[in-house]
């Protein structure tokens, strides 16, 4: 049957036609269930379990009193004064540490980092406070924006490559387990063995990248 | 023992101080729409485990008409003047109360999570929840703000994210009607009926990009290996050509975190993220990671070809 296919090309055509997000997602699960011959009563009530059932991804925004409490006394400009004080420091060699410790970190399941807590309020601006340190001009909002939009993605790259590595992390317990269901018994150690190989590529290109940071600044600012 | 709602109740009652305070910002010309969607959110973090399947529902919807529809607008709380000046006053004693947080998520999980005082299957947002009430005690006697500074101050940072900041769990949830509407199945017929898989190359490599390319639909890894693995991995990879389920496992999934990098619809990663840092371009985080997701999909390719079938 082909029919659920259908809450794809809604999903995929509420994207592409720049209808507002949420709704689009609203529209492909109301053609899903009903091409999937589900009631809308059901439809409407997986949803809203799964929305209850995802809080947690959420939480993640308590943070934002306390981060947006030291952003108004300083915290941003403070952030920028401080990697301006060390003279070698570079937007590419700091966000290449930055990177190389998340995914180490991610490695062995220790938890830090994260958009909201540490990438907004410290990484950005100390990249962008090196960035202008580094070739004595204020940066341009393009300049700006994608150094931030790099933050991030290093952030994202660190931790999706390092995390595989570590044996109790989600990703390796679902291997784990559905494959147990098919009677295939898999050591999580020997599931993370095999996530080494990309973890170091993903270090050498992302790294690579990074790297062209500073190349960049150095060309823009001539 | 501290569980995963005593963490829904903190974020509850933060969101109905949102509301609070959005439905007194006359500067807002849409104040009553933000008050309305912080409310109806913080309905769902305190009440979300007491209502039924249906009324969640019927809530998520609420909330999907209201940002949908825009009734929002950013409002434009002040709480103090001369953020340079102020970091000079405070000097670098800013930074303490901001490492405590990811401090307390590293140290809670290493040293709660055998305690018997917290849910052990939690402790990392537990932890962190934690550590925000203790650097907001510090900053709070420390900095001596008007009292609701904080409430302010987070009002203004959650507006600049708007009604994106329920993406992530209403894209989940649409993961969810996929799965009960036979996305999954259909996908694997779609994929085993028209694609010539008749050699282990071609199995190998269509199960590597399938993965990237469910996950980029779903937004989640997690929601594509299932059924990428049923539907071509272990019929075809494994049973057919004799691959090792362990090693295409593990290559597969990191093919599907490719995918995740390139999607909207893994919007706690590309999009909260584009939102928070305030990027013009809703798709800045996806376009600064494209390049290596591309790369590293080619070379997770190609590692899956050349190992699945030797070890």
């Amino acid at each position: 049957m082909m029919w659920p296919l259908l809450g794809i090309a809604a999903a995929v055509a509420g994207f592409a036609l720049r209808l507002n997000p949420l709704l689009a997602i609203a529209l492909a699960a109301g053609v899903t269930g009903w091409a999937g011959g589900l009631p809308l009563q059901h439809t409407i009530e997986a949803f809203g379990h799964a929305f209850a059932a995802n809080r947690y991804v959420s939480v993640v925004f308590l943070v934002l009193p306390v981060i947006g409490l030291l952003e108004r006394y300083g915290l941003q400009e403070r952030a920028r004064l401080l990697i301006a004080r060390f003279k070698g420091a570079t937007a590419g060699g700091l966000l290449l540490a930055y990177f190389l410790l998340r995914q180490l970190g991610a490695a062995f399941g220790i938890p830090f980092g994260g958009h909201a807590q540490v990438v907004r309020p410290l990484l950005a601006p100390m990249l962008e406070g090196a960035a202008e340190a580094q070739t004595g001009e204020e940066l341009t909002p393009e300049q700006r924006n994608w150094l931030r939009a790099h933050a991030a993605a290093a952030e994202n790259i660190g931790l999706f490559f390092g995390e595989d590595i570590f044996i109790a992390i989600g990703s390796i317990l679902l291997i784990k387990g559905f494959l147990e269901t098919y009677h295939i018994v898999a050591e999580p150690l020997a599931l993370s063995v095999w996530a080494i190989p990309t973890a170091v590529l993903a270090a050498l290109v992302h790294g690579t990248r990074i790297r062209l940071i500073d190349r960049k600044l150095r060309r823009d600012a001539r | 023992m501290i569980g995963i709602e005593h963490v829904y109740v903190l974020t509850g009652a933060m969101g109905l101080a949102f509301a609070g305070l959005s439905a007194r910002d006359a500067s807002n010309p849409k104040r009553f729409g933000n008050a309305a969607f912080w409310g109806l959110l913080s309905v769902s973090f305190l009440f979300g485990s007491e209502l039924s399947d249906f009324w969640n529902g019927i809530l998520a919807l609420a909330l999907i008409g209201i940002g949908g529809f825009g009734l929002m607008h950013r409002g434009a709380p002040v709480t103090a003047e001369g953020r340079v000046a102020n970091a000079a006053k405070f000097g670098n004693g800013l930074f303490v109360p901001a490492l405590v947080i990811p401090a307390a998520a590293l140290l809670g999980t290493l040293f709660l999570k055998g305690s018997g005082f917290v849910d052990p299957k939690q402790v990392t947002l537990i932890s962190l929840a934690g550590g925000v009430l203790i650097a907001l005690a510090g900053a709070m006697l420390w900095i001596r703000p008007p009292p609701l500074a904080p409430i302010e101050e987070g009002r203004r940072l959650i507006d600049a994210i708007g009604w994106a900041a329920v993406l992530p769990q209403m894209l989940a949830s649409l993961g969810a009607v996929f799965a009960l509407g036979g996305v999954g199945d259909a996908v694997g017929q779609l994929a085993t009926h028209y694609l010539p898989l008749d050699t282990p190359l071609a199995a190998a490599v269509a199960y590597c990009l399938g993965m990237a390319a469910f996950t980029a639909v779903m937004g989640n890894a997690f929601a594509a290996f299932p059924v990428m693995t049923a539907a071509i991995g272990l019929p075809l990879v494994v049973h057919r050509f004799g691959g090792d389920p362990v090693v295409m496992s593990a290559i597969g999934m990191l093919a599907g975190f490719c995918g995740t990098l390139t999607t909207p619809m893994a919007a706690n990663f590309n999009i909260v993220p584009a939102a928070l840092l305030e990027l013009p371009d809703r798709n800045g985080v996806i376009k600064a990671q494209i390049p290596t997701a591309l790369i590293l999909l080619a070379a997770n390719t190609g590692l899956m070809a050349a190992l699945v079938y030797r070890v």
